[in-house]
């Protein structure tokens, strides 16, 4: 592995805890979000959905909606069946044979599951439009829903019958030393674990809903897309090649996006038949998702059953994993549902060493259910839950603590950069230190001590201790690591910096915030590697008109190749205005040094240009170097040499009331290193958030569908995202391992702590109830759940004890 | 129906259909889309506004039952110099937002809740803020904001 060193800062910029320049736009009412948006003469879309998780279409009437007063045009999934040049995109295609059902923005002949769109109605105002929905007649006539992915596998009912079975693919990781190196380390393993988890499905709500308005230009032929979507990039792309425009003409915008989460990491059909509509009647189509729908029309995370069997020898040291996968896809393959739990395949061993002697297998099925995709982690959260209740499992099996069977395994510091079973390079670490500080902060000892004394015959409570440790593996990239996968793109990311006549800068990214900050950290990163003030940089993202070139915002990739692009490219602007400086100084380009925002010559201090100076020479062009072109501006697109691979410790502590089964998390320590921190306050924001999603999970969150494929939780009053009240202050601490693969040191942070924990929590509340028996509580750990599995542990328990 | 609501100290006068809740007149009629919307079962908070002085959830109330009631939405917050409302600087010294999106509810209900409880714990805080929803934060830097607001 090529190591970079992390390059000094010219003025300390990169560490404070900077203010947010995003903040006072958002705080006062004046962002603008899609649905903000004013648009004259826009027609509003509203899409009638399938009630039936599985059902025929045989009819749809559309004529007495279309008599309704202030309804412009309605249509059925036939009707608009000439306007796609191609299906709905899905850019994973994992394996060579997958399997991947046709699928077009409205259904025409089978509804596939319960949101799937068969019309849809153009009117004056939403409220008509949605009015207007109660009109329309559709005959269904329904068939069994497959929820189950037993269910789906058994191909009693197939979904697709063109597909001819409900199975899209199964994907297989295997890497053996020597043939058979598997079935050996279990055959002669001192320890075995056996363990089953299910990652239940989660919605990702996001607080904005979906928006989309589509402005078209019935004469020029152009067409803006305004969405609220992570990948504008992305999106200009597909919607190109979906519906037969000529890219060029295709403007995609992202106004303020208010969270995403993944589940703005697509191409949705709402996105397309604006688009669409709005070209075929020649006025602007706009969309707003309610609620309840976006819980049914939005993408869900998670959803998978896992099974993980460790091998391990005398002193607990791993020796082979397995793992077999089922994976929920859904009814479609979205944008990228299939390669989600391929996106975990390489992080069941943790952060452990484990010989070549790995073994896994996923099977993704589709089921009448909404399509899966991208939700924060995306496949890494369950395959670190995965393991990480795996080692408690192994901790017990052995005899020993959790955080003493982790440290026996855990990848020593001095074998970074460390080359994986899996050939990945994994670029740095020190998961000790990490495991170390979480476990101080805590005072895990302590708090070990306190369990031994209140957890006693008597007391209605106990104490839970849990322990995670994980890698983030993110920054997706290089591209080509993504070809081997069959990742339909890329993995760089572009930038310009440019330096305005009056020494402001602008800068363009192609990623694409939606609450992490890029104005304020990518300033940062210019100010300190330029020598101006944040204050006088500005960032532009976000719309393909100013920012062409990009991949957008997602899997923890902005900072380690969005945000080191901007540093290659501030480089590349140092490297010009050098050459500026030295024709004017009448000095040699090498004898030239750039601090502090100034170009002086070794030597003589006295003989300097401020970059102040350059930036309006480069401007003027009156005097420059022969050759060089005006204008002080540097374009970057920077493909990564390697994933980053962030890692931490979180801990946890939990009270289990035995009589009602509830949960209250006493105390959430997470120790994270993401390398170098550009702005320490917004790391720890990314952690807050993340952590606490990660125990909705654990505690509080699971999409449930009754046996006819109905989503019983699909408004915010059914689906528990935790409030304020339900969640405690989250305490982060953090080490600093640079990456050595960039020149800032950093990588990713935003995955982190959903990460991190869910297993944490859940190993908690298995701690406390351990001395029942108790070896698994399923997520979500309800009241009712907890209660129950205690109640079923203790009755075995007595039952064991009799027999 | 015509219905006569001040808005942020400007009386405004309006026709509107008896169906019309608050937060759609305010967003679609009167233009300010700072107020957001969440959800439809009024779990989430981010329309939140205070009327007569007490923060309220715009989605819960018709436009029609707003008549002869002042309305502050988070447009009418900060002062007329740019200089922002205490809990707004809260907020931001904070970083008690991300995406921004529950964040004009969060400081409607949080004022609110200020305006009853003067010096609360951060217990309070939590509770208090149980009917806005956030999904960025985790609420961590949303509690130390209130929590700063009340002592500045």
């Amino acid at each position: 592995m090529t190591t970079i060193e992390t390059t000094h800062t010219t003025n300390g910029v990169i560490g404070q805890r900077l203010l947010r320049k995003e903040d006072p736009a958002l705080l006062t009412g004046e962002a603008r979000y899609t649905n903000d948006l004013q648009i004259p003469g826009a027609l509003h879309l509203a899409v009638l959905r399938s009630p039936y998780a599985h059902a025929k279409i045989l009819r749809v009437d559309l004529s007495r909606a279309l008599e309704m007063p202030g309804v412009r045009a309605a249509y059925s999934g036939a009707d608009l069946a000439d306007l796609w040049a191609a299906p709905m995109p899905c850019a994973w295609p994992v394996t060579d044979d997958m399997k991947n059902p046709v699928h077009y923005p409205l259904a025409t002949s089978t509804a596939c599951y319960v949101g799937d769109g068969v019309a849809c109605v153009l009117a004056e105002t939403d409220a008509i439009a949605r009015d207007a929905l109660e009109a329309i007649e559709v005959d269904y006539e329904p068939l069994r829903a497959v929820v189950g992915l037993e269910d789906a596998l058994s191909d009693e009912v197939v979904i697709h019958p063109d597909l001819g079975t409900n199975k899209s693919y199964t994907w297989n990781l295997l890497v053996e030393e020597t043939e058979g190196a598997v079935e050996a380390a279990f055959a002669s393993a001192t320890y075995t674990v056996a363990e089953r988890y299910v990652q239940q499905r989660l919605l990702p709500m996001a607080m904005e809903t979906r928006a989309v308005a589509a402005v078209p230009q019935p004469f020029g032929g152009d067409i803006t897309l305004y969405s609220s979507t992570q990948v504008p990039h992305i999106l200009k792309v597909m919607t190109a090649i979906t519906l037969g425009i000529p890219e060029h003409q295709v403007r995609v915008v992202a106004p303020a996006v208010g969270g995403g989460f993944g589940s703005k990491l697509n191409v949705y059909a709402e996105e397309l038949l604006c688009v669409a509509l709005s070209r075929k009647i020649g006025l602007p189509v706009r969309w707003n998702e309610e609620r309840s729908e976006n819980s049914m029309a939005t993408i869900h995370g998670r959803g998978q059953i896992q099974n993980i069997e460790l091998a391990a020898d005398a002193e607990g040291k791993l020796t082979a994993v397995r793992v077999r996968l089922l994976a929920d896809m859904g009814a479609y393959l979205q944008l990228v549902t299939p390669g989600i739990p391929i996106l975990g395949a390489f992080l069941y061993a943790g952060v452990y060493h484990i010989p070549k002697a790995y073994d896994f297998s996923c099977t993704a099925a589709f089921t009448n259910l909404t399509p899966t995709d991208a939700y924060r982690g995306a496949g890494r959260p369950e395959a670190t839950y995965a393991i990480e209740r795996a080692m408690d499992a192994l901790a017990r099996e052995v005899g020993v603590d959790p955080l003493e069977i982790r440290r026996r395994n855990f990848i020593p510091t001095e074998a970074y950069p460390y080359e994986a079973f899996s050939g990945l390079t994994y670029d740095s670490g020190d998961h000790d230190l990490a495991a170390t500080k979480a476990a101080e902060m805590i005072d895990y000892d302590g708090l070990r001590a306190r369990q031994a004394e209140v957890n006693v015959p008597g007391s209605t409570k106990r104490l839970g201790i849990g322990v995670s440790t994980y890698f983030e593996m993110c920054g997706l990239a290089p591209s080509r690591v993504l070809a081997s996968l069959n990742y339909g793109a890329g993995g760089w990311e572009a930038a310009t910096v440019r330096v305005l006549p009056t020494n402001k800068v602008q800068v363009v990214t192609g990623t694409s915030p939606h609450g992490q900050g890029h104005e304020t950290s990518w300033s940062m990163i210019v100010a300190d590697k330029l020598g101006v003030d944040p204050a006088d940089v500005h960032v532009l993202h976000s719309d393909t008109a100013i920012s062409p070139l990009g991949l957008d915002t997602y899997g923890s990739r902005s900072l380690p190749v969005g945000g080191v692009a901007v540093a290659m490219a501030c480089d590349k602007v140092i490297d010009k205005a050098k050459q500026i400086a030295a024709h004017q100084l009448e000095a040699a380009v090498e004898d030239l040094t750039f601090e502090d925002g100034s170009f002086s010559v070794q030597g003589s201090p006295d003989r300097a240009l401020p970059l102040a100076a350059i930036a309006f020479a480069a401007f003027t062009a009156h005097n420059l170097p022969d050759g060089l072109e005006p204008n002080l501006e540097a374009q970057v697109s920077y493909d990564p040499p390697n994933f980053s691979w962030p890692f931490g410790t979180h801990m946890c502590a939990v009270e289990v009331d035995l009589e009602t089964g509830k949960v209250d998390l006493i105390t959430y320590v997470a120790v994270d290193d993401c390398g170098v921190q550009i702005n320490p306050l917004i790391v720890d924001g990314q952690v807050h958030g993340g952590v606490v999603q990660g125990i909705a999970q654990a505690l509080y969150e699971e999409a449930v569908y009754d046996v006819d494929g109905n989503l019983t939780t699909s408004t915010l009053a059914e689906y528990l995202v935790p409030a304020a009240s339900d969640v405690p202050s989250i305490i982060t601490g953090h080490t600093v391992t640079p990456s050595p693969t960039n020149q800032l040191g950093v990588k990713g942070v935003g995955e982190a702590g959903t990460i991190g924990a869910a297993p944490a929590v859940i190993n908690a509340v298995v701690d406390a109830l351990k001395e029942f028996g108790v070896t698994d509580v399923p997520m979500p750990a309800s009241p009712l759940t907890v209660w129950n599995t205690l109640n079923n542990a203790r009755a075995n328990h007595s039952s064991g004890g009799t027999s | 129906m015509e219905i006569s609501v001040t808005v942020n100290g400007v009386k405004h006068t309006a026709e509107v259909e008896g169906r019309t809740l608050l937060v759609h007149f305010v967003r679609e009629q009167l233009g300010m889309t700072g107020t957001n919307i969440g959800c439809d079962t009024s779990s989430c908070g981010a329309c939140s506004v205070h009327l007569d002085g007490e923060a309220v959830k715009s989605c819960t109330i018709l436009a029609v039952q707003a008549d002869g009631t002042e309305i502050t939405t988070i447009e009418g917050m900060a002062g007329a110099d740019g200089t922002l409302h205490p809990m707004q600087q809260a907020f931001m010294e904070n970083h008690g937002l991300q995406c921004g999106y529950c964040t004009p509810g969060m400081v409607m209900a949080a004022t609110s809740l200020l305006k009853e409880n003067p010096n609360p714990t951060e217990e309070d805080v939590r509770l208090g803020l149980e009917g806005n929803l956030c999904r960025c934060t985790g609420y961590h830097n949303i509690v130390q904001s209130v929590l700063a607001a009340a002592k500045a």
